[in-house]
Formats: C-alpha cells, structure tokens, sequence
C-alpha cells in the first residue's frame, strides 16, 4: 500500500475525512516553518502539505504569495525543503510537498524525487504539472516509489478525470473552485458536484481544497471528500500565533457526523 | 492581402504544441478546458473563408495594412553602408505590430461567446491594442500591468483608460511584464467562463505560440514581397527585437523557407550580458517552464524566476516563447543581446537621420543592425522590422538623453 493510502485508510475505519495542512517550507522561517508544521502535527493534521516557495506562483491568491515571497527573501533554498519535511517525519508525522513545476526542473527531476523520498516525504503535489506533459516525472516518482497528486478541477472532462486518476497514487487533488487560493465565507457549491463526478471515475481518495478556513466548513467538505485541505488559513494562523487551535477545530470539523445531504 | 497567411505550416508544433523539446502545456488543470476551446477554435477558423476575409478586412481598413517598407539609406550609411529597410509596424493604428495578433483573437473571442478580455501588458502597447480592439468589438477589457510600467510609460496607461478599458497596476514580485501575466492569469482561473485572456506575445501553453505567430505572420509575407520589388533579392538578414518574440516570429516565418536568409533576433542586454542587469533570455537563460510552456528562462539555480532589465518596459520579461528556442536549437535562428546604451544610441539615429522615431524595443533590432550592417559591407541587405513608434518613451528618453526643458 502506498504511504499516502494508509492515511485514507486509517481515517476511513474511523467514518471520517483526513485534515490536510498546508504551509510553505520556509515560512516564517526555515526553522519556524518546522515548529509549526510541528504544531500541526501535533494538533490533529492527519498529513501536512509542505509547500515550496516560488517566485512565480501562479495558482496562489495574495496570503500564499506573501508567505512565498518573506520565505524566499529569508534567503529559502530548495535544498532547505528536505529538512523541513524530514523534521515532519521525526515529530511522527506524514508530509507531501506542494510544488510548481520549474524548482524541480532546475533541480533536477529524478534527484528531487529520489532527496523526498530518501528525507522521508510520501508524495507531491503538482499544481502546474498535468499528465499529458508527466513523463519523466511518472518514471521518477515510480522509481523512488514517491506518490503523485494531480489535480482535477470543475472545469475537468471526463476524459481528464480519467487521465488525472489513472496518473495520480494516493489520493486526487479536486479544487473545489476556479480560482486561486485563498480562505472564503463560503464553501463552493462546485465542490459536492465535482467531487460525485469524480468518483464516477475512480475509488481513490479524494481531497477537496481552496477555500476553508473553520471547522464549520471543514465539516462541509468532510460530508463527501476523503481529505479537507486547508492552505491560506494556517498561513494566516502563523501571523495571528492561532496554529494549534484552528488545528483543533478543523479536526473537530472533520470528525463531526456526516450530515445527510 | 494573401488569405493563406493563417495556414498551416510545416513548422507547427505538434498536437501538444511541442516545437522540438519546446513548448507544450505546464499549466493548471483548471485552465486547460480554456486553452483546449481555444485551440479547437482556431483550428477551425485558420482555415474558414469566413474568419480570414473578415480578419484580412480588418487588418486593411481598421488597422491600415499593409504596413510600408521604407529604405534608410542614411542609417544604413552608419551601418557599414550596407542597404537597409525597415518593415513600418510603427505606422499601424495603435503605433505597433501587436494589433495584428489583438483583432485576430478579439475575432476568435467573439467566436467562442465571450464577453470580457484580459491582457497583460509591459510597455503598453498590446495592452492599448487589447483596449482599442475591445472598443471597437463591444468587449469588457481589464489590463494588468507592473507598477514599474505603468510610471514608465503613463501615456499609455492614458489611452486605455481613455478607450475604456481597466488598468490594474500589479504590485507583487518585480512589478513588470511577468507580474502582469501571473496576475492575468489568477483572474483567468477565476473567470475563465466568459473571459478570453488575450495574450500579447508568441508565448505561453499551446495554442498560443501558434495562434500569435500565425496573427503576425502578414508581417513577413508582405514584407518577402515588398524587398523583392524594391531591392529585387531577398535579403541577406531580417533583424526583429525578441521579447516574448511576436514581432519576431512573425516577420521570421515570411523567410523561413530561404536559407540563404538570416534570422537574427535582438535581445535586450540592458547593463550587459556579463550583469546581472539584462533580459537576454535566449542568450544567457536556461531551460525552464514559465508561463505555460517550456523555453528558455532566466533563473537562478533553484529554478526561481529571475527578475529581467531593459530600459524597454516591452522588452523586460525573462522568459521567451518556445519556438524561438526551437529555431536557437535547430540552428536556424540566431539572437544577440544588445545593450540599452547601444538600443538608446540606434534610437537617436534613426530620429535624426532618417526622422522615424523608433519604439524603444524596435531600437534594439536597430542597433543589431547597425552591428550586422558592419559585418556584411556595402553588399549587405538588411530587413528590420520596425515593430513600433517611440511618442510613447518620451519619458525614457527625456531622462536618457537630459532632453528637458532647462531649468
Ligand atoms: C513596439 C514593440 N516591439 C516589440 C515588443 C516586444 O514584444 P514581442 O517580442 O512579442 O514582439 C513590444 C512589446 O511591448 C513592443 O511594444
């Protein structure tokens, strides 16, 4: 079993979605980003989405690339990532990264996946990458037995549902909204209808993001996805020192009873 | 006006939009339905009697093709006294090349029943070509554009407005073109629905590269004709600026076929190559993914995109559209960098020996020019195409040359 399928696994024997948590390497620092993501571990994120800093991040709203920016004038290298997720591992929990595709061009496709893998990371994230262009990055991660995201939106045909889900090991990463991201009031009414199509495609877990930033709508989302995925919130979380206890309420959120659509 | 200019050509990419190891899609899922739509439209509208007559008549009686070729016999006498011409795209409404590729795609937007635009722009002019375009098509146009462009050059933030469209000046990262394209492209994720995002260069994920290209390609097929009446040959070289590389690909792909014909593209070299300072992208830049597709790009070596110089706002962008890499690697194109002193000196050329007062970017193809003049000799003859008129650098060159009032 993958590493990332134990997660959904462990979490639906308990009738329950898993929390995802996102935050930058880097961010506010090398070293606070560990003691965060150490916080969140510890608070109750089943997995935690470690992102890496880019200069150009096209998918992210105005909170993300604010943090990506102070991590990167921090002085954040690459090479700082695999640190991060491996102090991830050693406080026992489990972490992917969240990548744009140019880093690990640059650093090279086979030698990141194989530094991930070898620092104790379970998978990436590609939100940049779709299958069609995934060659060398399929043949990389299959050989350093990393799993690997792609993403699904609601602008998705069924035919690259299909292709998303017959790339992807782990779980599929559905963007419950057009847009980029960023916390919101309201959860997307796109993303139950997505999420129905998508599992007319395939069994395999389905973590649905861009947008929660409570329990409350963790507890929407967790009434039909497999993993609520929560990003900008923790990012602002960091800024107003509130890490463990929006933890604590997305983990509430994703164990309240499913109510009946 | 040849009809066959939107034609398919040997030279395409492949269905991906792979030119050789170039190009392709790296971008978000969410985009791609929009960028698929867009490439099954233009599939069919290159070849529609309908869509070129229309197009044609547009470039004709709104845009004011075909564009003249003016020889230079003074300029070229600084350039090794080899015959020079210059391609006028700065006598196109809206003073450059970039309406070509604009009334193409606002054609295509109508097609596919949108109703609102978005561009980026760098120097301004696609971005007052995007506004005029959305004007005269009943279209919602918003144009992102860097805080540092939108001071460099505020005349044309001016005439956006005035034309009706909405200006947003990009406050993240380097505050230029590239910044304008990311922040383009979050509002398109968001909107996709009913906006088109009009992008201004021969760049991006596939259809793009394509489509831009094949808008400007009226710029080499006039011109292949016009230098055989005048000069009676073709020439030795065609000199175009390259910053994402419409102006260039489109006056390049007329002479294509002709080996016995250079291609030469300039890039901005800024304070020089051997600086940090530069957006020579071709020239010093590595292979990356930007923007939607795979060229070259300047960065460091964590793959973080490096913020690009120029003293042309159109110019400043460190990344460059893939079939130019393609061309670098196959040999059959060649890019030079040429610095802003050398682009600003070619500009105050040309406006006192010839009276054409060059866009800022065309002067980099100028001061290429200058230099392969020099190589050829008298014999040489040298196609440059003069993508746009300079009333918008005013600014630029006040400060450069000390050109204000005394004080
Ligand atoms: C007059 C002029 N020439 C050239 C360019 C550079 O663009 P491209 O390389 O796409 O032709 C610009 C861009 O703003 C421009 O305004």
């Amino acid at each position: 079993m993958s590493g990332l399928a134990s997660v959904f696994s462990t979490c639906r024997a308990e009738s329950r979605a898993a929390l995802i948590g996102y935050l930058p390497a880097g961010y506010p620092s090398v070293e606070g980003s560990k003691d965060v993501l150490k916080t969140m571990v510890s608070a109750g994120c089943d997995l935690v989405e470690v992102g890496l800093p880019f200069s150009d991040p096209v998918m992210d709203g105005v909170t993300i690339q604010r943090a990506a920016e102070q991590a990167l004038r921090g002085g954040f290298r690459v090479r700082d990532l695999f640190g991060v997720v491996e102090s991830v591992a050693a406080a026992g929990g489990r972490a992917v990264v969240m990548t744009y595709w140019n880093p690990v061009l640059a650093y090279g496709v086979d030698r990141f996946a194989r530094d991930l893998a070898a620092a104790g990371g379970l998978g990436v994230i590609t939100p940049d990458l779709v299958p069609d262009e995934g060659a060398e990055w399929i043949g990389a991660t299959d050989a350093h037995d990393l799993d690997r995201i792609f993403l699904v939106a609601p602008s998705s045909s069924g035919e690259r549902i299909d292709l998303a889900a017959k790339s992807s090991r782990g779980f599929l990463y559905a963007t419950s909204v057009m847009g980029v991201t960023g916390a919101r009031d309201v959860v997307s009414s796109a993303a139950p209808a997505l999420v129905k199509r998508v599992r007319e495609h395939t069994d395999m877990p389905i973590g649905v993001g861009l947008g929660v930033r409570n329990g409350a709508q963790a507890a929407e989302l967790a009434a039909f996805a497999d993993g609520v995925i929560v990003g900008s919130a923790f990012v602002s979380a960091v800024q107003d020192d509130t890490v463990a206890a929006l933890t604590e309420d997305l983990a509430t959120g994703v164990r309240q009873v499913a109510t009946p659509a | 006006m040849s009809r066959g200019q939107l034609a398919p050509t040997p030279h395409d990419p492949d269905e991906g939009g792979h030119f050789g190891r170039w190009g392709g899609r790296f971008m978000p899922e969410a985009l791609i339905g929009a960028v698929d739509e867009l490439a099954a439209f233009y599939e069919k509208a290159r070849v529609d009697p309908e869509f070129l007559d229309e197009f044609a008549r547009l470039l004709r009686d709104f845009a004011g093709r075909p564009s003249l070729l003016t020889e230079a016999p003074k300029f070229g006498a600084h350039a090794g006294g080899a015959r020079v011409f210059l391609k006028r795209e700065d006598l196109n409404h809206t003073g450059s090349h970039k309406i070509n590729n604009v009334l193409g795609q606002a054609l295509l937007t109508k097609r596919m029943g949108k109703k609102r635009v978005i561009a980026e722009t760098g120097a301004g002019q696609h971005g007052v070509a995007t506004a005029t375009a959305c004007a005269l098509m009943g279209l919602d146009c918003v144009v992102y554009m860097g805080e540092v462009d939108t001071e460099r050059q505020s005349l044309n933030v001016a005439r956006m407005r005035l034309l009706g469209a909405q200006v947003i000046p990009v406050k993240t990262g380097s505050r230029t073109l590239k910044d304008a394209i990311n922040e383009a492209l979050r509002d398109w994720v968001a909107n996709v629905d009913d906006t088109h995002y009009l992008l201004g260069t021969a760049a991006g994920p596939h259809p793009f590269p394509v489509l831009v290209r094949d808008f400007h390609r009226i710029i080499g097929v006039e011109a292949r004709q016009q230098i055989l009446e005048k000069a009676g040959r073709l020439p030795d070289v065609v000199a175009a600026c390259v910053g994402g590389g419409s102006n260039a690909i489109g006056i390049f792909h007329g002479f294509i076929d002709d080996p016995s014909v250079r291609l030469v593209g300039l890039e901005p070299g800024g304070d020089g190559i051997d600086t940090a300072r530069h957006g020579a992208t071709l020239t010093a830049g590595t292979p990356g993914s930007l923007h939607g597709a795979m060229s070259y790009v300047l960065q460091d070596e964590d793959g973080q995109i490096a913020e690009a110089h120029s003293i042309s706002a159109g110019l400043d962008y460190p990344g460059v559209g893939p079939e130019h890499a393609h061309l670098k690697d196959i040999g059959r194109a060649e890019y030079r960098p040429v610095t802003d002193a050398q682009a600003m000196d070619a500009f105050a050329l040309l406006s006192r020996e010839e009276g054409i007062i060059p866009a800022v970017e065309s002067a980099h193809a100028l001061a290429g020019a200058l230099v392969l003049g020099r190589e050829l000799g008298p014999e040489g003859l040298i196609l440059v195409n003069l993508s746009g008129r300079g009333d918008k650098d005013m600014d630029t060159a006040i400060k450069w040359f000390g050109l204000g009032v005394e004080s």
